[in-house]
């Protein structure tokens, strides 16, 4: 096969070239800069800069912080898919606008408010504080929730939110009454519908929302910082680390740092490749 | 798009009436705690002492400073962004070439790492450690903790969005049109220019609208790169974290509340160009069965 069909349509080599040089410029080359930079290490520094025990922790917070908020948002999300595409109440439109506010609210903004929300004398965190009925039941200290690894996933939470309800909201609303009807004519109670018919056909996306909410939660830094506490072995995330690693002038500390980083962004990004491939086969959209 | 199926549902394919409250009365308290209340409390934090000091936030010359460089940085990434969104729509959409799926893989490149991460490779190139660094320092050229690293840094995060939302949009449209301007006698950039160009403006704008929201907002990159100069190097977000650190948090949610409002005009512009688009795919249904 020749490197491109024909075509009768102009500015092929224009608009490839342009593209290729400004990708190359502007993210290729630099990224390319970052790999190169590690191998200035050898074998025996590199791991010993990614594997020193408080960056590990960090490794611990980060993926388990990322994990819990994209579980959370599966659940939500889908709950808040099917309210959105099946029933209908006041505001609705509204709601659905909103839902996408994490996409366009800055980073910095989330996170000073919701530091400040959930702090203890916070609107939402006085309600868990100690000595309070919610706050009594988790002990005599409350429930702290800013400044704390749970802060992390409140933060994370909220950055994630729209993923999981943008990737399942089109494949609900294209689900075909039809089938429900065929499946309850056979006797099937409502719940073993949802079961069955429903969430297996809602299966690859809800999975492609949970890995880009999880890809999207392991970069996150500017809403976690302000709310996260910082504190070292317990709530430090990783992209802190290359910062902090940075304000200390070791820059092949932090070059390692983030190239596990990377690694993990590149491998996250193959498998949701995967899973959106496989969920449009499963739709027969290929 | 669901209101009709919602009135056609019939027993068999909908919920008991308590079931479908409960559902929506969780589903609205999550967005209320999470969506919601942060939303107004930026705001009522950034006037929790009065219009006084709110608007006395903004005399601030640092808070002036780091809004126009924030209005700068945003004329400058996004028209970049949106030249290259087009050039690489144009080049993916219309033709067909061996790497298409590779080129259009790598776009989406920047959306998959982290924004600490993106900053620190402009610092590997252009800090004082970094490959151009010592040529830089020759020429008396600063990039890292200046401006242009931060115009940088924001290009790089920014990428993608304008490209991701045409490349879909000119595959469904398809180059009828096009073509028939070519036959026509229309030159390339007048085909582009009466014909393209027109057929995606809405498109274009949804793009551009995100991009500029990230632009503006980016924190985490521009950290790296800006190094923190007061009045010099700071951008409206990292504005807000030195003034949220000092504790001076009317100033801090005065400026964040900025960048909150900024975040509802563009949901509303958004939600306008989806409702907007949905209704002419609707017009046009209607028109298909009509004939």
């Amino acid at each position: 096969m020749a490197f491109k069909q024909n075509s009768v349509l102009p500015g092929f080599g224009l608009s490839l070239g342009y593209s290729i040089f400004y990708l190359s410029l502007i993210v290729l080359l630099p990224l390319a800069a970052l790999i190169t930079k590690t191998f200035d290490l050898d074998w025996a520094h590199f791991w010993s800069a990614v594997s020193e025990p408080r960056v590990v922790a960090t490794y611990k917070v980060t993926f388990g912080a990322s994990f819990l908020a994209a579980l959370i948002n599966l659940v939500t999300g889908l709950l808040i898919a099917w309210v959105l595409v099946r029933y209908s109440f006041p505001g609705k439109r509204l709601i659905d606008a909103l839902v996408d506010l994490p996409f366009a609210l800055p980073t910095a903004v989330a996170g000073i408010a919701l530091a400040t929300l959930y702090a203890p004398n916070g609107w939402i965190g006085q309600w868990f504080a100690a000595g309070t009925p919610i706050g009594n039941l988790f002990g005599p200290e409350g429930l702290p929730l800013a400044f704390q690894p749970i802060g992390i996933v409140i933060a994370l939470t909220f950055v994630t939110l729209p993923f999981v309800v943008r990737t399942v909201q089109p494949v609900l609303a294209d689900i075909e009454q039809e089938l429900e009807e065929a499946a309850s004519s056979l006797g099937a109670s409502r719940w073993q519908i949802f079961r069955l018919v429903i969430l297996p056909t809602l299966l690859p996306a809800l999975l492609t929302g949970f890995s880009l909410a999880f890809a999207r939660a392991i970069g996150e830094y500017g809403s976690v910082i302000f709310i996260a506490g910082n504190m070292p072995f317990k709530s430090e995330i990783t992209p802190l680390m290359i910062i902090s690693k940075l304000e200390q002038y070791d820059y092949a500390g932090a070059t390692a740092i983030a190239v596990v980083m990377l690694l993990v962004s590149f491998v996250l990004l193959l498998a949701i490749n995967g899973l959106q491939w496989w969920s449009a086969r499963r739709l027969g959209r290929n | 798009m669901s209101s009709t199926t919602t009135v056609n549902r019939s027993a068999a394919t909908t919920e008991a009436p308590w079931v479908r409250w409960l559902l929506t009365g969780l589903a609205l308290l999550f967005i209320a705690l999470f969506l919601i209340i942060p939303l107004v409390s930026v705001f009522f934090e950034a006037l929790r002492q009065g219009w006084g000091l709110f608007a006395a936030s903004f005399t601030d010359p640092d808070a002036l400073a780091a809004i126009k460089l924030t209005l700068i940085t945003a004329a400058i990434a996004v028209p970049l962004n949106l030249v290259f969104g087009v050039a690489a729509a144009w080049a993916i959409a219309r033709f067909r070439f061996k790497g298409r799926s590779v080129l259009t893989t790598l776009i989406d490149l920047p959306f998959a790492v982290s924004p600490v991460v993106a900053g620190l490779i402009y610092v590997l190139l252009f800090g004082a450690q970094g490959w151009f660094g010592p040529w830089l320092a020759e020429h008396d050229i600063k990039i890292i903790f200046a401006i242009p690293g931060i115009v940088l840094a924001t290009v790089f995060v920014t990428f993608p969005f304008v490209a991701r939302e045409l490349i879909p949009l000119m595959e469904a449209q398809g180059s009828d049109e096009e073509h028939a301007a070519l036959v026509l006698g229309a030159s390339g950039w007048q085909t582009f220019w009466r014909i393209t160009l027109p057929n995606i403006k809405w498109g274009l704008l949804y793009g551009v609208i995100l991009a500029n929201a990230r632009a503006m907002g980016e924190f985490g990159a521009v950290s790296v790169v800006s190094g923190h100069i007061r009045g010099m190097t700071n951008t409206i977000p990292l504005h807000v974290e030195i003034l949220y650190n000092e504790y001076n948090f009317v100033g801090a949610f005065a400026c964040a509340s900025l960048l909150a409002l900024l975040a509802l005009v563009t949901l509303a512009v958004k939600s306008f160009i989806e409702w907007r688009s949905a209704r002419l795919a609707e017009e046009d249904r209607r028109h298909a069965t009509e004939e």
